[in-house]
């Protein structure tokens, strides 16, 4: 081990921060700030402007949950959106990964923050299930999809949702569960083939 | 140090980018952590589901350190609950209460009792009555087991139909008769094994149970049970049509 320093404390503490990012490992964030010190004008100078300005800027949305710049978010201030349909996330990466996916347009969403895990002491009370059953109580949904990951503690999550949503009048959904897009049947694990058995639909 | 065994996933817990301390119940070495190398990888995520059962095998260079588990899949079973409640919630349930056990402490018999009760969870009926016998043995294993043999006034072994709240022993129905509101109602399927239970008695055998869990075992550690137990409890007795006063 060596405490030999390759460079000044500022550019060691911007690696040290980029280092920090997922995806980036100590190697990863040398490169990522070699490169910028090569880009400075190009690269360094218009990251760290965005960089300022969204971290002045940016929100959690009051409504949602979502992040954004303005509060409410731009899906919720979206008119086109308020059609009675609420998507359930765990994270804000969800609902950024089902926006990309485009599946279902003029939708909202709900971020929970989490899900319930007893081993890491997370509650409901430390989810925002309780701004969910604000916003149905509120009116004008018509269906709830909940859209948490397919793991026992999400599953959980939504079963505890499915039983504080029961006494309104509305549909609560979930995503299916089996066989990926390009998946084949002999390389996937048996709980798999088991969900999607289990959740077969007519041909 | 080395060692395979077979085992139960209670949880995992994330540990940096790509790793998992896995919790394991396992049939010889007890509940028992490690580290799981790529246990966040898309291969290892639905093996690394409670419920599933699992092979593992675990290294450490000392005995006292954490070590690592390479772990290949038995059974799937978190999958196939993915639409219990009951099914979830008893896996939270039985999750909470053996991480009630002291770590590397080998109970073989609640590790059958838990595998049994993992094969049961999408039947509610099933699954309670194993899970209050799971309760009772849990009890037992951790040195606060109620003595249910004989009648602690008389010594005889008919008619038990009460508990006392303060010594967990077995009173019979004429011994107990003046004190009836004070003892607590001895379910007859938790003094057989082989007796069926009944709803009604198992509403009797989950009060009866946490009575004792929270005098001996939440108690003293100054911590109140988890949501977990009445999440299931209630889920299950909702599944079987019965409005449960617990």
């Amino acid at each position: 081990m060596s405490g030999r320093r390759i460079a000044g404390p500022e550019i060691e503490k911007l690696i040290q921060l980029l280092a920090r990012v997922p995806g980036l490992g100590p190697r990863s964030a040398r490169r990522a700030a070699l490169q910028m010190i090569k880009k400075k004008d190009q690269l360094m100078g218009p990251l760290a402007e965005a960089l300022a300005l969204v971290h002045e800027r940016v929100v959690v949305c009051s409504i949602c949950g979502n992040a954004d710049t303005s509060d409410p978010c731009a899906i919720c201030a979206d008119p086109r959106r308020q059609t009675g349909t609420i998507i359930v996330v765990e994270e804000v990466a969800d609902l950024w990964a089902l926006e990309r996916a485009a599946a279902m347009s003029n939708v909202l969403y709900h971020v929970l923050g989490g899900v319930l895990s007893p081993l890491d002491g997370i509650g409901p009370d430390d989810l925002s299930i309780a701004s969910l059953i604000d916003r149905v109580q509120a009116g004008g949904v018509s269906e709830v999809i909940l859209a948490v990951n397919a793991t026992v503690e999400g599953q959980t999550t939504a079963h505890y949702i499915t039983d504080r949503l029961s006494g309104f009048d509305l549909t609560v959904t979930r995503l299916a569960h089996g066989v990926p897009v390009g998946g084949e049947l002999d390389y996937l694990d048996d709980g798999t083939l088991a969900a999607a058995l289990k959740s077969r639909t007519k041909f | 140090m080395q060692w395979t065994d077979e085992g139960i996933v209670l949880g995992v817990r994330r540990h940096s980018e790509s790793a998992v301390v896995l919790e394991l119940m396992t049939v010889q070495h007890g509940r028992h952590l490690g580290l799981v190398r790529g246990g966040r990888s898309r291969r290892m995520q639905p093996v690394l589901q409670p419920g599933n059962r699992v092979a593992a095998e675990w290294r450490a260079r000392l005995d006292e350190h954490l070590g690592t588990y390479t772990v290949e899949p038995l059974r799937h079973h978190a999958a196939r609950l993915y639409g219990s409640a009951v099914g979830l919630y008893g896996l939270q349930a039985l999750a909470a209460h053996l991480r009630l056990l002291p770590e590397r402490d080998s109970h073989p018999r609640l590790f059958d009792m838990t595998a049994l009760l993992v094969e049961h969870f999408e039947e509610p009926e099933r699954a309670l009555e194993l899970f209050l016998r799971f309760e009772l043995m849990l009890l037992d294993e951790m040195g606060f087991g109620l003595d249910l043999r004989q009648c602690a006034a008389t010594g005889t072994t008919d008619e038990l139909i009460y508990v006392s709240p303060k010594s967990g022993r077995a009173v019979n129905r004429e011994a107990g008769e003046p004190w009836a509101d004070k003892l607590l109602p001895l379910p007859a399927f938790l003094r057989e094994s082989k007796q069926r239970a009944d709803r009604a008695s198992m509403q009797d055998a989950a009060r009866l149970l946490i009575h004792f869990f929270e005098r001996d075992v939440h108690g003293p550690r100054g911590k109140p049970p988890g949501p977990e137990r009445q999440s299931f409890l209630e889920a299950a007795f909702r599944a079987l049509n019965v409005h449960a006063t617990l």
